[in-house]
């Protein structure tokens, strides 16, 4: 497939120079263009083609709010927070990563120690009308845990539309269920991951 | 002039008011369904049935909307101006028989609300008429591009009415006579005109979409300047009369075609009428396939048409017409 992309050699490509006949300067030479033009019949040709089109019907619309385009796994809409698939607890570690990569600085996030030593997040919040969807954040996570979904019907009252981490964060009945999608966009693990990993060598 | 005639005219005039504003209303739906069909879209498809009660929709939108009479426009010429172009289209339909006459409860009617002797100059003159509205419309603006398409209005105007008026006379010396009514028993006689007239059934023809300003000579409302030329400033009803009048004019012209040539109503059997309005229909949609179809012309290319070759070529239908008359 990308070979054929690839190729730039246009000559042989089924590419064509198209004869355009350059237009005629002296009056017999339009006079001919206007009778040739007339008795051709050119103008019937685009009517048929309409024509056939709607005798086809082969209808290109896609009645939006009722159907609705599949979107590609690697389009970056509103955030989501995973979870585990283990222990069904959040990803998020509270490293700040995201909140330091973030070039609009939409994100922020605060953290604590809770009872048992380990690191947590009190607060977590972007805001979407500085967002500008650039992915850096879903790249930048060393536990995929934020990650872009596909939500991408918003609407608010302000401008600056906030999520917080409760939002974004997958709900527990759709764990339940073993609904929780992975995002398989840049920064995520791809499909042969196992097979290509290499030994970090420690000898140096 | 008794009661009972005056009577009929009102009903028959009211009856032809209420049709075909309605139909110019559905001419919408129709129009707007069957460009998107040819360019693979759905058209309207929300309100109501396949989006029929579209058009009871922008009804009340136009109705409704505020009625704006901008700062700097010559307020009386630019509030008459759309209810020329409305009002003339549908005075030109007083001379056009829809139907052939017919029993009703032991009275005759004659689907006609004027037999007059100058049927067919009546009804081309007074379309005619209905370009004052552009025109005048576009003059009473107080902006260039409504002031330069009331100067396309009125180069289409010259240009097409020569062509038409050219294309019409042959047909006419051949009937002897202007009423539409005769065009028709003539055909009944000598068959459709269309077989011994090609060439003016195709020059009236071509005319007719200069003469309702649709798509190859969409050049008076220029679409491709993204605003609607003379409309520009109009909003509300009064832009709705623009609309009602050209979408009657359509119906009207697509009446008045079959009826010069292809044998009109027929000899007044149900099966003519019904074929009158299957030869109508068909000139409405090609109204509408052409707009899918085909582009507009520039303002020096409609001239160039109509004047170089148009009109040569009905003063020489006329000429040869009138010797194969003569000998």
């Amino acid at each position: 497939m990308m070979e054929q992309f690839n190729n730039r050699n246009i000559s042989d490509n089924g590419y064509f120079l198209v004869d355009i006949v350059d237009y005629p300067t002296t009056g017999w030479g339009k006079f001919k263009r206007a009778i040739d033009r007339t008795f051709k019949l050119e103008l019937f040709v685009g009517l048929w083609v309409v024509l056939r089109e709607m005798i086809k019907f082969d209808i290109h619309t896609i009645s939006y709010p009722e159907e609705k385009m599949p979107i590609g796994p690697r389009y970056r809409a509103v955030h989501e927070m995973k979870r585990l698939w283990e222990s069904d607890t959040e990803r998020c570690i509270g490293c700040g990563l995201c909140e330091k990569i973030c070039i609009s600085d939409c994100i922020r996030m605060d953290t604590r120690i809770d009872e048992e030593s380990r690191k947590e997040v009190s607060e977590y919040t972007i805001n979407l009308g500085r967002c500008i969807f650039c992915g850096y954040c879903a790249e930048v996570c060393p536990e995929l845990a934020i990650t872009h979904g596909g939500e991408y019907e918003n609407a608010s009252d302000q401008r600056e539309h906030f999520v917080d981490y409760e939002a974004m964060l997958t709900p527990m009945d759709v764990m339940k269920q073993n609904a929780q999608k992975e995002f398989e966009g840049f920064g995520a693990i791809t499909p042969h991951e196992d097979e290509r990993v290499k030994k970090t060598p420690l000898a140096y | 002039m008794d009661n009972a005639y005056l009577i009929e005219t009102i009903i028959k005039v009211v009856v032809i008011l209420l049709i075909f504003s309605a139909l110019a209303g559905i001419g919408t739906y129709f129009e707007r369904k069957v460009l998107a069909f040819m360019q693979r879209r759905l058209g309207p498809m929300n309100v109501g049935p396949f989006g029929l009660l579209q058009v009871g929709a922008d009804g009340i939108k136009l109705f409704t909307k505020e009625d704006i009479i901008p700062t700097n426009v010559v307020g009386p010429i630019f509030k008459i101006a759309p209810v020329i172009t409305a009002a003339t289209a549908f005075m030109a339909a007083a001379a056009i028989p829809f139907l052939p006459s017919f029993e009703l409860f032991g009275h005759e009617v004659h689907p006609i609300v004027a037999d007059i002797n100058i049927g067919i100059l009546y009804v081309l003159g007074v379309m005619a008429v209905g370009l004052f509205g552009p025109l005048l419309g576009g003059m009473a603006s107080a902006n260039k591009f409504s002031l330069l398409s009331a100067a396309r209005a009125a180069a289409v105007f010259i240009s097409y009415e020569v062509v038409t008026g050219l294309a019409i006379l042959a047909p006419i010396m051949m009937v002897g006579s202007l009423s539409l009514i005769d065009f028709n028993n003539y055909q009944i006689e000598h068959g459709w005109i269309v077989w011994s007239q090609p060439v003016a059934f195709v020059l009236f023809w071509i005319a007719a979409f200069a003469e309702t300003g649709r798509t190859p000579f969409h050049l008076i409302a220029n679409d491709h300047e993204i605003i609607d030329g003379f409309g520009t400033e109009y909003s509300g009803m009064r832009w709705g009369l623009f609309f009602i009048g050209e979408y009657a004019n359509m119906f009207f012209i697509s009446f008045v075609i079959p009826i010069l040539f292809l044998g009109g109503f027929g000899d007044g059997s149900v099966l003519g009428a019904v074929a009158l309005f299957g030869k109508m229909a068909f000139f409405f949609f090609f109204f509408l396939w052409t707009r899918a179809a085909w582009p507009d012309v520039r303002p020096d290319q409609l001239m160039w048409l109509c004047w170089k070759v148009l009109m040569p070529v009905a003063v020489i239908n006329v000429v040869i017409t009138g010797l194969v008359m003569m000998f």
